[in-house]
C-alpha cells in the first residue's frame, strides 16, 4: 500500500522533472532549430525511405558546417513510423506536439501522406514532401517537392507515343493496388482517350501490395502485345513487388525493345536488388537521375557515397543517389532559404518566402518553387536501364516545367484554383 | 523517297527476286545500294531519329568490313563522338570509326568523347542488323538465333537477304523460321499468288503476331477469294495452336505456383500436421534458408569466383542446417513448454517470429538483398512461341517433387519417420512402448525447420530476399495445411497442386486481387463444410 507521502514525493518528482525539461527545451530552443524526420525505418516502406532518412540527416549536417539557418544549428529530431499509416500521423503529432520541430520532411505513398495531413492542418506546421505522386491535392501546410503527373507520367507516355520512343499503339496500365497507381492510371486513361487510343488498346491490371508472382499478368502483357500493334508497358508498381516483377520479366525473354515498360516507381535505389542485364532498355520517368552529368550533381554525389561510407549504412559499396532523394535534398535547401529570407521559423512566415524560392539542384537546373501552387518547377527525364544498374538520360525537357497538380485530364478540375487555399 | 512508294518498290523487287531465285539462285539481288559509311555515321551523330534508323539498317547491308564494327560497338554503347567525329574505344586506344586510324585524344581536352545515346528503337534495329550479318556465320546455333531474332517485325529491306539465306541455308529447321520471316513481307504482295503462297508458309506457325498479320486478309479487305480462303484457313489453324499453348502456360503456371507453396508449406504440414503446434514463426525459417542462399553467394564470390554458379549446390545444405538449427534450439528454449496450449504457443511463436526479423535486420540489414540467379536458373524453355517455360521455375518444380519424395521416403520408410507417426496417433502409447517422445519431438520440429530452409533457397531464386519475406507466406502455408487435412503429406500435395492452379486460372480471368478474395472465399466455405481437410486422419486418436 502506498503511503501519502511517497504519493506527494512522486508528484513533486513529476514536477521537478516537467520543469527541468521545460528549461531544457527553452534552453535548446535558444542555440538550435529542431527538424523534424518522418520516414519508415522498418516495415516494407523501409527499403525506399532509409535512404530518405539519410539523406535528410546528411543535408542537416552539411548545412550546419556551414554555419546552421541564422546563425543556429539545426537539431534533427528522428522517428520510425514503420510503414504503419496511423501510426504516422501518431509520429507526426509527437513531432509538432511534443519536440516543437519547426518543419517536417518526410512521407513516401500518399497513403502515409493523406494520414498526417489533418495533423499538420489542426497545429498550422509545416510538410516537405519529396515524392511523385497522383496530384489531386494542394495543401496550404505541404510543400510537394516530387513531380505532378504532368511533371512525370503524361511526359513518359508522351514519349513511348513518339517515333523516337518507338511510336506505341497499345498500352498496358500495371499498378499496386491503391490510390496512387489508380489515380495515375486514370488521368493516363483520360490522357490516351484525347490522344485517339481505343479502349480496346488498354488493358488496366492491378496486384496487391507485395505480389510476388507475376507468370499471369506476364503471359497477358505477351498475349496482349502480340495482337499486331507496338504496345507499352506503363508500371507503378510499387515497392518490393518490383524485383520478381522484371525478374519474371526477364526470364519470359520480353525484351524492352519488343515491348517497352515504363516505371514511375523505379529508381536506381530500387534496381540495387536486381540482376539488371536482362533489363536493358527498360524505362523510367523521373526528374533527376545520378547518370546525370553536371558539377552539382557529381557534388551531391560524392557528398552521399561520404557520408554512406562514414557512417558505415548497409551495403554502402553500392549506395546510389536517387530522384526522391535529391527532392529531400532541394526541399531542405530551399525551407533554409524561406527561413532565412522570413528571419523566422514561424509557418505562415515560412510559406510566405517560400514562393518564388529557388535553388541550384543536382539535376542540372535551377529549380523554382512556384509563386502559388506549393509545387516546384521540374525537368522531366526519360532513361533507359543500363547493365550496371544506371540509367542513360534518352530524353529530356529543354528546361523545368511547372506542375499541375489538379490534372486536366480529370473532370471538373478545371474549376479549382491552382493554390491552396488559405483559411 | 515515299516511305509507302518505297516500300512497294521493295516489295515488287523482292517478290519478283524469289519469283526468279528459284530458278537462278544466283543472280544478284536488286538491293539499293547503300549509303556509304561516312553517311551513315552522319546520320547516327544526328538527332533525327529516322534518319539514324536507317543508317543502322544501311550499315547492315554496306559491304564495308567496318560497318559491322560499327554496329557491334552501338551495341555495346561503345560509339563516341568527339569534335564531331565518330571514334571507337579499342582497348587504352581512340581509333576513328570511319577510317580505322588511331586518332590521338589529349587526356584533358576540354569536352572529352561522349557516348552516342543508343535508346530503344536504334537498338532494336542495331540487333536486327546484327543478326543479318550473323546469318553467314558458320555455327548453325548462331544462324538459328540470328532466324528467330529476324523472325518478329523484319525490317522490310531485309526481306530480300532474308529469302535468299533461306535457300543457302543446310540447316531445315533455320531455313523454316527464315521463310516464315521472309513470308510475312510478302503478305502486302500486290500478286495474289505471292500471297497466297506466303500463307501457306506461316500457316504452319505458332507465333501468335503472325495471326495479328493474317487478320487482315480474311476480310473483305481482301480482294481475292481464294486468298481469304487460305487466310481463314491459316488463321484457324495458328488460333488452335494458340489456345492450346495458352492453356498449357496457365497449367504450367498454376503447377509453378503450386510447387512454391508446397514447398512453403510441406515444413509446416510435418510441425503443425504431425505435431500439432501452431508455429507463427515457419515463415521465419523460410527467411533463413532464403539468407543461407545469400551468404552463400557471397562466399562463393570470395573464395571460389569460378565455382561460383553452382553456390546454391552448398546453398542447399547449408539453408537446410542453418534452420534445422533454429528449429531445434527454439524448440528445446520455447515451444516444448507449450506442448498442448495452442494459444500460448501461437502468441509465444509470434514473438520468435518478430525476434527473428530484428535478427536478421541486424545482420544483414533492413533493405532487401540481391540473389542473383546463376546461368543455368535464367532464360526459359521456348518450346512453342506462345509456351516460353522459365528455367527456374521448371527447376523449382523439379526440386519441389525431390524434396517431396525424401519427405515421404524419410517418413515412410525409416524408424524416425516410425516413430513421429507413433508420437502423432498416439503419444501415451507409443511413450509406454519404448519411444523417447520429446527426442522425437525435437527431431521433427527440427525436420520441418529444415524443410522449410529448403524451400527459402528456392524461393531466394524467384521472389525477394529481405527480413520480412517469411511473413507473405505463412497465410499460404497454413491455408494449404488446413486445407489439405491436418497430417496428411498427401493432404498438402493436393492442396498446394489445387490452391496453385486455382489461383492462377481465376488470375486469368479476374485479376490478381480478385483471384486472392476467391481463393480465401473459397478455403473458408471449403473448411466450414469439411472442417477436417481434404483428407481426414484415420486411426484412434489419444485426444479423440
Amino acid at each position: 500500500m502506498q503511503t501519502r507521502r511517497s504519493v506527494l514525493f512522486q508528484l513533486s518528482t513529476l514536477a521537478a522533472s516537467l520543469a527541468l525539461g521545460l528549461v531544457t527545451t527553452v534552453a535548446h530552443a535558444e542555440d538550435t532549430i529542431k527538424v523534424g524526420i518522418l520516414h519508415s525505418l522498418s516495415g516494407t516502406m523501409a527499403i525506399s525511405e532509409t535512404a530518405l532518412k539519410e539523406t535528410a540527416l546528411m543535408t542537416i549536417d552539411d548545412i550546419n558546417k556551414h554555419g546552421g539557418v541564422m546563425g543556429k544549428k539545426l537539431e534533427p529530431v528522428v522517428v520510425d513510423p514503420a510503414s504503419d499509416w496511423p501510426l504516422f500521423a501518431t509520429k507526426a503529432r509527437e513531432l509538432i506536439s511534443q519536440k516543437k520541430v519547426a518543419v517536417v520532411f518526410g512521407c513516401w505513398t500518399s497513403v502515409s501522406r493523406k494520414s498526417v495531413l489533418p495533423v499538420f492542418k489542426e497545429l498550422n506546421s509545416l510538410l516537405f514532401y519529396p515524392v511523385q505522386y497522383e496530384g489531386e491535392e494542394l495543401e496550404k501546410n505541404v510543400f510537394y517537392t516530387g513531380a505532378a503527373p504532368n511533371q512525370q507520367a503524361i511526359p513518359a507516355v508522351e514519349y513511348l507515343m513518339s517515333k523516337e520512343g518507338g511510336s506505341a499503339k497499345r498500352w498496358v496500365l500495371l499498378g499496386t493496388d491503391y490510390v496512387y497507381p489508380r489515380t495515375t492510371n486514370k488521368i493516363l486513361r483520360a490522357f490516351l482517350k484525347s490522344k485517339g487510343v481505343a479502349d480496346e488498346d488498354i488493358m488496366e491490371e492491378y496486384t496487391p501490395f507485395g505480389h510476388s508472382d507475376y507468370q499471369t499478368i506476364i503471359a497477358k502483357i505477351k498475349k496482349f502485345s502480340a495482337e499486331g500493334k507496338k504496345t507499352a508497358v506503363v508500371s507503378t508498381i510499387n515497392g518490393d513487388s518490383n524485383v520478381p516483377f522484371y525478374k519474371e520479366l526477364g526470364n519470359a525473354g520480353l525484351k524492352a525493345t519488343d515491348v517497352p515498360v515504363v516505371a514511375f516507381s523505379v529508381g536506381e535505389e530500387e534496381l540495387r536488388g536486381v540482376d539488371t542485364k536482362p533489363l536493358v532498355g527498360q524505362l523510367a520517368a523521373w526528374n533527376y537521375f545520378e547518370s546525370v552529368k553536371n558539377p552539382t550533381n557529381a557534388a551531391f554525389i560524392k557528398m552521399y557515397k561520404t557520408w554512406a561510407k562514414d557512417h558505415k549504412l548497409p551495403n554502402f559499396e553500392t549506395a546510389v543517389t536517387n530522384d526522391p532523394m535529391e527532392a529531400t535534398y532541394i526541399g531542405i535547401h530551399m525551407w533554409k532559404q524561406a527561413v532565412e529570407k522570413a528571419k523566422s521559423t514561424d509557418t505562415d512566415k515560412v510559406i510566405a518566402a517560400m514562393a518564388g524560392q529557388s535553388f541550384l539542384a543536382p539535376s542540372g537546373f535551377k529549380i523554382e518553387m512556384d509563386a502559388k501552387n506549393h509545387h516546384l518547377h521540374k525537368p522531366v527525364m526519360i532513361g533507359e536501364v543500363k547493365a550496371d544498374g544506371q540509367f542513360n538520360v534518352v530524353w529530356k525537357t529543354k528546361g523545368p516545367i511547372k506542375a499541375q497538380p489538379w490534372s486536366p485530364y480529370i473532370a471538373g478540375n478545371d474549376k479549382k484554383k491552382d493554390e491552396p487555399d488559405t483559411k | 523517297m515515299q516511305p509507302l512508294l518505297m516500300r512497294f518498290l521493295l516489295l515488287l523487287g523482292l517478290s519478283l527476286c524469289l519469283l526468279t531465285a528459284r530458278a537462278e539462285p544466283l543472280r544478284a539481288t536488286p538491293v539499293p545500294p547503300p549509303a556509304p559509311l561516312a553517311a551513315a555515321l552522319a546520320s547516327l551523330l544526328g538527332d533525327d531519329p529516322d534518319a539514324r534508323s536507317q543508317a543502322v539498317l544501311d550499315l547492315a547491308l554496306s559491304p564495308d568490313v567496318r560497318a559491322r564494327t560499327v554496329l557491334q560497338a552501338l551495341r555495346e554503347d561503345g560509339l563516341f563522338v568527339f569534335n564531331t567525329q565518330a571514334l571507337l574505344l579499342t582497348g587504352e586506344q581512340w581509333v576513328s570509326a570511319q577510317s580505322g586510324q588511331v586518332v590521338p585524344v589529349p587526356a584533358d581536352a576540354a569536352a572529352p568523347p561522349e557516348q552516342v545515346t543508343v535508346n530503344n528503337r536504334l537498338r532494336g534495329d542495331v540487333v536486327k542488323a546484327l543478326a543479318l550479318g550473323d546469318l553467314r556465320s558458320p555455327d548453325v546455333a548462331v544462324r538459328r538465333a540470328a532466324a528467330t531474332e529476324l523472325s518478329s517485325e523484319p525490317p522490310i529491306p531485309f526481306a530480300a537477304r532474308m529469302a535468299l539465306a533461306a535457300q543457302a541455308e543446310s540447316d531445315a529447321e533455320t531455313a523454316q523460321i527464315l521463310r516464315r520471316a521472309a513470308a510475312q513481307a510478302l503478305l502486302a504482295s500486290p500478286d495474289a499468288g505471292v500471297r497466297l503462297q506466303a500463307l501457306a508458309t506461316l500457316a504452319g506457325s505458332g507465333e501468335p503476331s503472325i495471326a495479328a498479320l493474317i487478320r487482315p486478309l480474311t476480310t473483305s479487305a481482301e480482294p481475292d477469294a481464294a486468298v481469304r480462303e487460305a487466310a481463314r484457313h491459316a488463321l484457324t489453324d495458328i488460333q488452335q495452336r494458340l489456345f492450346w499453348g495458352d492453356l498449357l502456360d496457365r497449367l504450367f503456371t498454376g503447377l509453378s505456383l503450386g510447387s512454391i507453396l508446397l514447398l512453403a508449406a510441406l515444413g509446416l504440414a510435418i510441425t503443425y500436421g504431425v505435431m500439432g503446434v501452431i508455429n507463427m514463426a515457419h515463415g521465419e525459417f523460410l527467411m533463413i534458408g532464403a539468407y543461407g542462399a545469400y551468404a552463400m553467394q557471397g562466399l562463393f564470390q570470395q573464395h571460389a569466383p569460378g565455382l561460383q554458379a553452382w553456390y546454391l549446390a552448398a546453398a542447399l545444405p547449408v539453408g537446410f542446417l542453418a534452420a534445422a538449427l533454429t528449429g531445434v534450439v527454439l524448440e528445446r528454449l520455447v515451444v516444448r513448454h507449450l506442448y498442448g496450449r495452442p494459444l500460448e504457443t501461437l502468441l509465444a511463436t509470434w514473438g520468435l517470429s518478430l525476434i527473428l526479423i530484428q535478427a536478421a535486420r541486424a545482420l544483414f540489414g533492413p533493405q532487401n538483398v540481391s540473389v542473383a540467379n546463376p546461368f543455368w536458373m535464367s532464360g526459359s524453355l521456348i518450346l512453342t512461341p506462345s509456351l516460353v517455360l522459365p528455367w527456374n521455375r521448371l527447376l523449382i518444380i523439379a526440386f519441389a517433387v525431390a524434396v517431396l519424395a525424401l519427405t515421404w521416403g524419410l517418413m515412410q520408410r525409416t524408424r524416425l519417420g516410425l516413430y513421429v507417426r507413433a508420437v502423432t496417433q498416439n503419444r501415451p502409447m507409443a511413450a509406454c512402448v519404448g519411444v523417447a517422445t520429446q527426442r522425437i519431438d525435437t527431431l521433427a520440429f527440427a525436420l520441418g525447420a529444415g524443410i522449410a530452409g529448403l524451400g527459402g533457397v528456392a524461393l531466394s531464386q524467384i521472389s525477394n530476399v529481405g527480413p520480412e519475406m517469411g511473413q507473405g507466406y505463412i497465410v499460404d502455408s497454413f491455408m494449404v495445411v488446413v486445407l489439405g487435412g491436418v497430417g496428411q503429406l498427401a493432404g498438402a500435395v493436393l492442396a498446394a497442386l489445387g490452391l496453385g492452379v486455382a489461383t492462377k486460372l481465376l488470375e486469368g480471368w479476374t485479376g490478381a486481387v480478385i483471384a486472392k478474395i476467391l481463393v480465401l472465399v473459397f478455403v473458408i466455405v471449403f473448411i466450414q463444410k469439411r472442417p477436417q481437410g481434404l483428407f481426414a486422419q484415420r486411426g484412434r486418436h489419444a485426444d479423440a
